[in-house]
């Protein structure tokens, strides 16, 4: 079964309406200006567990939507 | 693996020791060809390969097996060539039989603007040492008859297609198998079912890795895992620039008619060829968001069915018969992260992507070298890790064949 992904405005949807966004998670150890830019732009958590990430319905509502998902199972917590 | 194929293949399995000079984590492709050449080239044979599940079970296992090396930028191509060049001689080398098939790989485009980028990359290949030309639609046609030059109804006509006859595919269980067997015999320890769970460091240097079967001390450690290699590199205490996400693939049921190319539409973004046994292996691009899960998405089984049919419409009278998934570990400018790291003794081979298969034999055979004599070779130096702070990223993003 694919991913659904629950909009608040439009319910629960399949994944292909929507474009990811990942929600930047610099960690705190990460000091100074250029380390916490570089982290921004190349490092990534890539959790293996619970995250907390964006999805805009692109072929929806065109809204920015929150989610919390399982990396490990791929459902919406 | 069943018994059969064991007895055939003459794997030993040794017992676990408290020490080794090199411990590699991961029993792929990557991890089995590292051990393998540095028995076989360097003689360093005190080398212990940890495997959590069994050899060849995560992504040397999970991929479509095409062998080419059509990039698009100098670095990539010398590399890929050279990996071509190996998997060519490999079963001489082993003296096992892989099924390595030179079929050749034909990149179709369907746009101007692919035009372009194909001719650009056939010029770029051959300037660099590897053959690749590009064909106008009646030559396609010659070589792939099924191909439909007007697919989508006139949606996406063929323009032209970029072709390289070196490109090929070879049976990934027999590769892994025969990088194990020659490694076992050169005196490797290939340990399965023995997960990592912590690394041991003194200072800034690693000294060990924890292990569920106990502690190994190793001076040097090598991470060859595929798609949880995020969680080996926290416990060295690094941060990666990568994100893991799914890539799947299916099989379809026995296509009588021969289909001997490897063909591939850029625009469609889809790759496809047949396995000895008369399936159409057919994969597409990684999923959207970075996952761990191996859960099949009917999104990615009728997309991708839609645009097999569009461009090879004899796929419409075959039936899906099953469908696997892969965990790719994406670099950010999609080529491979090897090389030391700020750790001592901690060396890394990952971001494989969607591109590791093909990478195999070059991949270990430059990890080997670098281990055993402690510096970079030339041909992966642009692939280190410290190129995303150096700002010499190696953006190759067109030449996956999964975007």
């Amino acid at each position: 079964m694919s991913l659904r992904i629950p909009c608040p405005h439009c319910g629960m949807r399949r994944v292909e309406e929507y474009a990811y966004g990942e929600v930047f998670d610099v960690p705190d150890s990460v000091t100074g200006g250029d380390a916490v830019a570089f982290d921004r732009a190349f490092m990534h958590n890539n959790a293996e567990g619970p995250v907390r990430e964006a999805w805009f319905h692109l072929y929806g509502c065109r809204r920015w939507v929150y989610v919390d998902r399982d990396t490990r199972t791929d459902e919406v917590l | 693996m069943n018994e059969f194929i064991e007895a055939k293949v003459a794997l030993s399995w040794a017992e676990m020791k408290a020490a080794y000079d090199v411990v590699i984590i991961g029993g792929g492709g990557h991890g089995l060809a590292t051990a393998y050449y540095l028995a076989t080239r360097h003689g360093i044979t005190n080398v212990a390969v940890l495997e959590r599940k069994y050899i060849g079970g995560g992504n040397s296992g999970r991929n479509t097996t095409v062998i080419r090396a059509n990039y698009g930028i100098p670095e990539a191509v010398q590399f890929y060539k050279h990996s071509v060049d190996l998997y060519r001689d490999l079963e001489r080398e082993t003296d096992r039989w892989i099924m390595h098939d030179q079929k050749g790989i034909l990149w179709a485009v369907h746009t101007h603007a692919g035009v372009r980028q194909e001719k650009s990359r056939a010029i770029i290949n051959q300037e660099f040492g590897y053959h690749t030309e590009f064909l106008e639609p009646n030559e396609i046609k010659k070589l792939v008859p099924q191909i439909d030059l007007n697919a989508g109804e006139g949606r996406f006509p063929i323009l032209g297609a970029s072709y390289s006859p070196d490109a090929s595919t070879a049976r990934h269980d027999r590769v892994i198998w025969a990088l194990a067997e020659g490694a076992m015999r050169a005196g490797v320890d290939v340990l399965q079912r023995t997960e990592v769970t912590g690394l041991v460091k003194d200072g800034n240097a690693i000294v060990g890795v924890e292990t569920n079967r106990g502690t190994i001390s190793a001076p040097i450690v090598m991470s060859a895992v595929g798609g949880h290699v995020t969680n080996i590199a926290n416990m060295a205490g690094l941060r990666l620039p990568i994100r893991s996400h799914p890539l799947q693939a299916f099989v379809t049921n026995h296509y009588a008619q021969g289909f001997d190319r490897i063909v591939a539409s850029l625009d469609l973004g889809f790759y496809i060829s047949q396995t000895a046994r008369g399936e159409m292996l057919a994969g597409a691009h990684i999923d959207p968001q970075p996952s761990y899960s191996y859960r099949s998405g009917e999104h990615f089984l009728t997309s991708l069915a839609h645009k097999v049919v569009t461009l090879l419409p004899f796929m419409r009278d075959l039936r899906v018969l099953r469908q696997w998934t892969g965990i790719c570990d994406m670099s950010p400018d999609y080529s491979p992260i090897m090389g030391t790291t700020d750790v001592d003794g901690f060396v890394v081979s990952t971001g494989w992507g969607t591109w590791g298969f093909k990478a195999i034999p070059a991949g270990g055979e430059a990890m080997a070298e670098l281990i055993a004599t402690g510096k970079t070779p030339q041909l992966i130096a642009p692939f280190g890790l410290d190129r995303f702070a150096r700002d010499r990223t190696l953006a190759d993003r067109s030449s996956s064949g999964t975007h």
